[in-house]
């Protein structure tokens, strides 16, 4: 079940080109190339360690390339001259861990970068945050520390943190690995939500359900490269290459169909 | 004359001595905090060279006696100002910046282990919203570092007070040289120094008991704020 | 004569100072450990009555300054003839017994209880079980906390020359200064350099110190066991 474009993609808004990352010894990225289009939700699946979670770091320069170029619109975010700063507010992110700031309240989580970097008033960013935590249910969390959520709750506050300053890409790395099972789903349920909402994401992940029902394109990695591209019913029902045919029945066997549907 | 009568005469001699000791303790903890995080946030985040130069500092000071320290700036230092046309110190403004310097170098190493107790997770989500490096340090990690460094903190303010009897050396009428004065005085030596024993005693136990009270009202959940070690 | 010759002339007496310095930091590092543990085991194993005479022990000699615990026991001490380097250490080891206490019984306490229900599940006695289990776990995680407290008193050794005829490192130096800064034509300002010197006399007893705790940190090291550092005074 394939439900594949659900709505019409636009132009370019992410360019990535020639990519390339190496941590001492080893090459963790070798030359990645792919362009992502405004509304799109690009899934990126592979084996472990094949450097997907650095591509999304090298796209917002949390780690910065050895080598290639990145686009955000027609600005060139790996320019020397690009104010970094003024592209990453534009580039929400989402972390494995979560990251959420562990001295503030998810409701300050969420509105501190309105107010430090956006520098929005005080009251206005507390509207939006509020707002934001209603969007991803937890409107009744707000002045929760970090500690006192579950994991899931942490999440969706990171994600309410993304969303709140209007970003014009969310990348997702493993947003959901660090979760307990039962949790997986409320969190998926948000992206699926923002997905369908028109929301332009990429979103390094295992859960195949999820890739099968929202990726509007989904990218194997494999060896810091990418092995295939296609809609998820291409890479499903049929994939060109060998490899990833492999992964995808070993994932679907390990993970199951985990929900998503 | 009894002892409590003893201590009756003699208690306002030491309610003098007692301002003294607060002053060099608060000078000492206060401007030691601020040149303290300095130290830290350049150990950390400042250059090698700059970094290593702070180190030295650091390791020099957390090496060598409070008196040597106390004793460089007061009789050390001053044929220096001279050749450069400042005034000597007074012995208390002397043993108010030995405090400082010496708490300086104990605070700037609590900030930094807290500093980097905090995990890198916390820099590049500030970072990937758009934050400054400074503005991260400034509204992200410095926050919960201070947290975290309180109870490092608490301790470091009971030694400050008990080490500022070192101006004793400079014969700066703080606590302790006030009862080593007032024992020569009326030949009652122990008398002396049980009252003054029973002052700093009183001290630490309302400073820790303060020091808690701050410590309840600004924990997180969560936000792991060490057990009071040793 | 030279700067470098009047400085080096009045270091050299410093070298002299430095044995009582040195028997006093021994004496009272020895006194600090024997006490110091014991206060540790009376307090982690020891009756109700018997702790909160070990507490009250600790908060009386962590609340005074050294060098009013130093001028007290000089006080009561010089009638009765006793050695100088003694009454220095008994007074610096007392103090220094109240901090000791405090690192052996966090490190007793920092040994899973579990260890020693294995320990007792196997039909060790309690005293078995402390000796053979807890202490040696023990004694590795103190190390680093020693460590610091050993820095601390070898600063503290500073102090002793409050009492009077004791000539340390300290003393000793203070007696040089006048005679120093009355050398024309640079004599005052050879005090900062003479200083800092001093100061290098006790860097070296410091760090020298910790590199050889570190050293044995290191021989008795197992992998996988340690306690997390922490930065303290």
């Amino acid at each position: 079940m394939s439900a594949a474009t659900k709505h019409d993609l636009g132009d370019v808004i992410l360019r990535v080109e020639d990519l390339h990352k190496r941590y001492g010894k080893d090459e963790i990225l070798r030359g990645v190339t792919f362009e992502l289009r405004r509304g799109e939700t690009k899934v990126v699946i592979g084996p472990s360690g094949t450097g997907k979670s650095t591509l999304l770091r090298c796209i917002n320069q949390l780690s910065v390339p050895d080598k290639g170029r990145v686009w955000l619109e027609d600005v060139e975010i790996t320019h020397a001259r690009t104010n970094i700063n003024r592209v990453r507010a534009q580039i929400g992110f989402v972390f494995q861990d979560f990251n959420l700031f562990n001295h503030l309240t998810a409701l300050h989580n969420v509105s501190l970068g309105l107010i430090k970097v956006k520098k929005m008033p005080k009251g206005a960013a507390l509207r939006r945050a509020r707002e934001e935590l209603a969007r991803v249910g937890l409107a009744a969390k707000e002045n929760s520390y970090p500690a006192e959520l579950s994991g899931g709750q942490k999440q969706r506050v990171s994600i309410a943190r993304a969303l709140a300053m209007d970003p014009k890409l969310i990348l997702f790395d493993e947003p959901t690995s660090a979760l307990d099972p039962e949790l997986i789903g409320e969190v998926l349920e948000v992206m699926i939500q923002l997905a369908r909402g028109g929301m332009t994401m990429i979103v390094v992940s295992h859960e195949m359900g999820f890739a099968r029902a929202v990726a509007d394109r989904i990218i194997f990695m494999e060896g810091g490269g990418i092995l295939e591209e296609g809609t998820p019913s291409d890479l499903f029902t049929c994939p060109r290459c060998e490899r990833t045919g492999q992964f995808l029945r070993k994932i679907t066997e390990l993970y199951g169909e985990t929900d998503g549907q | 004359m009894n002892f409590f009568e003893f201590a009756g005469s003699v208690l306002p001699r030491f309610l003098g001595a007692v301002g003294i000791t607060l002053e060099l303790t608060a000078v000492g903890i206060g401007a030691g905090l601020v040149l303290g995080l300095l130290l830290a946030l350049t150990r950390v985040y400042a250059n090698r060279v700059v970094s290593g130069i702070a180190n030295v500092y650091i390791q020099f000071m957390r090496g060598t006696p409070l008196v040597i320290q106390v004793l460089v700036i007061y009789f050390g230092l001053p044929p220096y100002f001279k050749a450069i046309g400042l005034k000597p110190l007074s012995s208390l403004a002397a043993g108010c910046l030995a405090m400082a310097l010496n708490s300086a170098a104990y605070q700037a190493e609590y900030i930094r282990g807290a500093i980097q107790a905090i995990s890198s997770g916390q820099m590049q989500a500030a970072r990937s919203m758009g934050m400054t490096k400074t503005q991260a340090v400034r509204h992200v990690i410095l926050p919960q570092a201070l947290r975290i460094v309180l109870p490092s903190w608490s301790n470091e303010l009971i030694y400050t007070l008990l080490y500022s009897s070192t101006v004793y050396f400079i014969g700066l009428e703080e606590l302790s040289y006030a009862s080593m004065k007032i024992a020569a005085k009326s030949g009652r030596v122990l008398d002396s120094y049980i009252v003054a024993g029973v002052m700093y005693l009183i001290l630490v136990v309302f400073l820790s008991r303060v020091l808690a009270y701050a410590e309840a009202r600004l924990r997180i959940p969560g936000l792991a704020i060490e057990e009071r070690a040793r | 004569m030279s700067a470098a010759e009047i400085l080096w002339q009045n270091v050299r007496p410093l070298f002299g100072a430095l044995p009582v310095t040195l028997e006093v930091l021994g004496l009272l590092l020895v006194i600090g450990l024997t006490l110091g543990t014991v206060l540790a085991f009376a307090q982690a194993y020891g009756r109700r009555p018997l702790r909160y005479l070990c507490i009250g022990y600790e908060q009386l000699f962590r609340g005074i300054p050294p060098l009013v615990v130093l001028l007290f026991y000089w006080g009561v001490l010089q009638s009765f003839d006793t050695p100088r380097v003694l009454v220095a250490a008994l007074a610096l080891g007392m103090r220094s017994a109240a901090y000791q206490s405090q690192i052996f019984r966090g490190a007793i306490q920092a040994v899973p209880p579990g260890q020693m229900m294995a320990a007792r599940s196997l039909g060790m006695s309690r005293l078995q079980a402390i000796r053979s289990v807890i202490v040696p776990q023990a004694f590795r995680l103190a190390i680093p906390p020693w460590t610091n407290e050993y820095s601390s008193v070898v600063k503290d050794t500073a102090f002793i020359c409050v009492i009077g005829g004791l000539i340390d490192l300290t003393r000793q130096a203070l007696m040089k200064v006048a005679p120093l800064s009355m050398r024309r034509p640079v004599g005052t300002q050879l005090i900062l350099p003479y200083l800092i010197i001093l100061g290098l006399f006790y860097l070296a007893l410091t760090y020298g110190g910790n590199g050889l705790l570190a050293m044995l940190e290191r021989r008795m090291r197992i992998p996988g066991f340690e306690m997390k550092g922490k930065v303290e005074r």
